[in-house]
């Protein structure tokens, strides 16, 4: 019987398996840990809707005190966990406190890649909401924006800066920064798109050093060119918290290394969830890591389910999914579009003029080379995103969901290619 | 029994709902939630505790009748 589960870490992922160990009756004591000393939240408004100034931060709450109470999570928060003493069964904290667990879960999540230039003031990466509310209050001031990150963190900066009025350029190394995801011609109308919004791009150029403070910044490139900004973003993806378990004795190789259960490989009692977690996904025959919300939450159902129930393990072999707004573009991806080696798009997102009423809305649908659907990019266009999400979660044919598509768009929208 | 509920205006479409409980979600064109039903069994409930854990915008609720 297991008495006590210490969660680490307080975001989607660690409040979610808390709350589904009581919803599944789970009747022993759960502790959650958590890093900062604000109430859990959530953190995709923070690049959107919370920076923007459009939600307040009650909008977006995880778990309030009393909700805790109610469930009889034990919430403690402020104070990092320091290492984990494996042997012992204790989380040790960076206070020196000790907290014993019988199955301990890991969800300290991921932090933005710090930024490799450094400037006085006026340089942001994004990822808590203290880095939301110090970008935002930059953001109130005019002068132009520098992103540094054509991905999406970067593109949802980049659109909730210009909504805001401010002159934007995006940098990226890459010259289709969309493409090593989703492809070269389905990357191009991304770029396509922040164009259309009156967003700069500077592709395929490398920053060299960023100089200044807020207000008055100096971004200069690698092909000569130098950009002045009032403030700087830098969105270039995100590393796990995991270098606190390098004394653990755990295996830690880009994330908590963990069998198809999300149990670390040396360690039955250890388990890791959302964006700190590798475990390994049977449907892909390779372990992987997810650092998307609906990851952390349905891998969190499933943690929670192996924990309470040890004698009816799941695998966790889910089909990924996650979204992203541009503009006016709702974006959602699902399945592993790099996993194929070939598209096919129906719509009209490159074309926006032949849709006379709406939006733009497309899908394009990926295949591997056994012909198997793999993976789908869908542009404003619910229904379109339901059929892919049913077709990948019953592990359709790839002919079979381009006919589907296919018949869902109607005879006004022919594939493309 | 219990009850199903939906804020059409909070919701923004991800479908996460429709993935975890078909027989009581839908979306329509426009993107927004559509109740296949109102009142659910007992057998149900787990299904919709998790479609209304998944949803990003916490537009859905289920109450005990």
């Amino acid at each position: 019987m297991t008495a006590s589960v210490v969660i680490v870490g307080s975001s989607v992922a660690g409040v979610r398996t808390a709350q589904a160990l009581r919803r599944g009756a789970y009747e022993g004591r759960i502790v959650l840990l958590g890093a900062e000393s604000e109430l859990p939240y959530d953190k995709p408004p923070l690049s959107k809707q919370f920076l923007a100034g459009e939600w307040p931060a009650e909008r977006f709450a995880l778990l309030s005190a009393e909700a805790a109470e109610q469930a009889r999570i034990e919430l403690r928060l402020g104070v990092a966990a320091d290492h984990l003493d494996v042997a012992e069964r204790q989380v040790v904290m960076a206070n020196g406190k000790r907290i014993g667990y019988d199955v301990v879960v890991l969800a300290t999540g991921s932090q933005a890649r710090p930024s490799p230039w450094v400037a006085e003031s006026g340089l942001h990466v994004l990822r808590t909401i203290a880095d939301s509310q110090a970008l935002a209050a930059d953001l109130a001031r005019d002068g132009p924006v520098v992103v540094v990150g054509g991905g999406f963190i970067g593109a949802e900066v980049a659109a909730t800066a210009r909504s805001l009025g401010r002159e934007v350029t995006i940098v990226d190394p890459l010259e289709v920064p969309v493409g090593r995801l989703l492809g070269r011609e389905v990357g191009s109308m991304f770029v396509d798109l922040h164009h259309r919004n009156r967003v700069a791009t500077h592709f395929g150029t490398g920053v060299k050093s960023v100089e200044g403070r807020a207000g008055q910044l100096t971004v200069r490139l690698t092909d000569g060119q130098t950009l002045t900004a009032a403030t700087v973003v830098v969105g270039i993806g995100a590393l796990p918290n995991d270098s606190w378990l390098a004394s653990s004795g755990l295996l830690v190789d880009d994330g908590v290394v963990c069998d198809e259960y999300c149990r670390a490989v040396n360690a039955p009692e250890v388990f890791a969830v959302g964006d700190v977690a590798r475990w390994m996904h049977l449907g892909y025959g390779e372990s992987c890591r997810v650092e998307h919300w609906t990851n952390a939450v349905d891998q969190a159902a499933c943690v929670a389910h192996n924990v309470f129930h040890p004698e009816a393990l799941r695998a966790y072999r889910p089909v990924e999914y996650v979204w992203s707004d541009q503009y006016d573009w709702k974006i959602q991806i699902v399945g592993r579009p790099t996993r194929a080696t070939s598209h096919c798009l129906i719509g009209d997102l490159g074309r926006p003029s032949a849709r006379a009423a709406g939006k733009p809305r497309a899908v394009a649908l990926y295949k591997d080379d056994s012909a198997q659907f793999t993976a789908a990019a869908i542009v404003n266009w619910p229904k379109a995103l339901v059929t892919a999400r049913r077709l990948l979660a019953v592990g359709s044919s790839f002919d079979d969901a381009l006919s589907q598509l296919e018949q869902l768009a109607g005879p006004r929208m022919e594939p493309i290619s | 029994m219990a009850v199903v509920k939906a804020d059409f205006e909070t919701c923004q479409g991800y479908a996460n709902c429709v993935m975890a409980a078909p027989e009581v979600y839908d979306i329509d064109d426009e993107g927004t939630v559509v109740l296949l039903k109102e009142e659910i069994t007992d057998e149900e409930r787990a299904k919709v505790d998790e479609a209304v854990n998944s949803c990003p915008v916490s537009a859905l609720s289920v109450e005990d009748a």
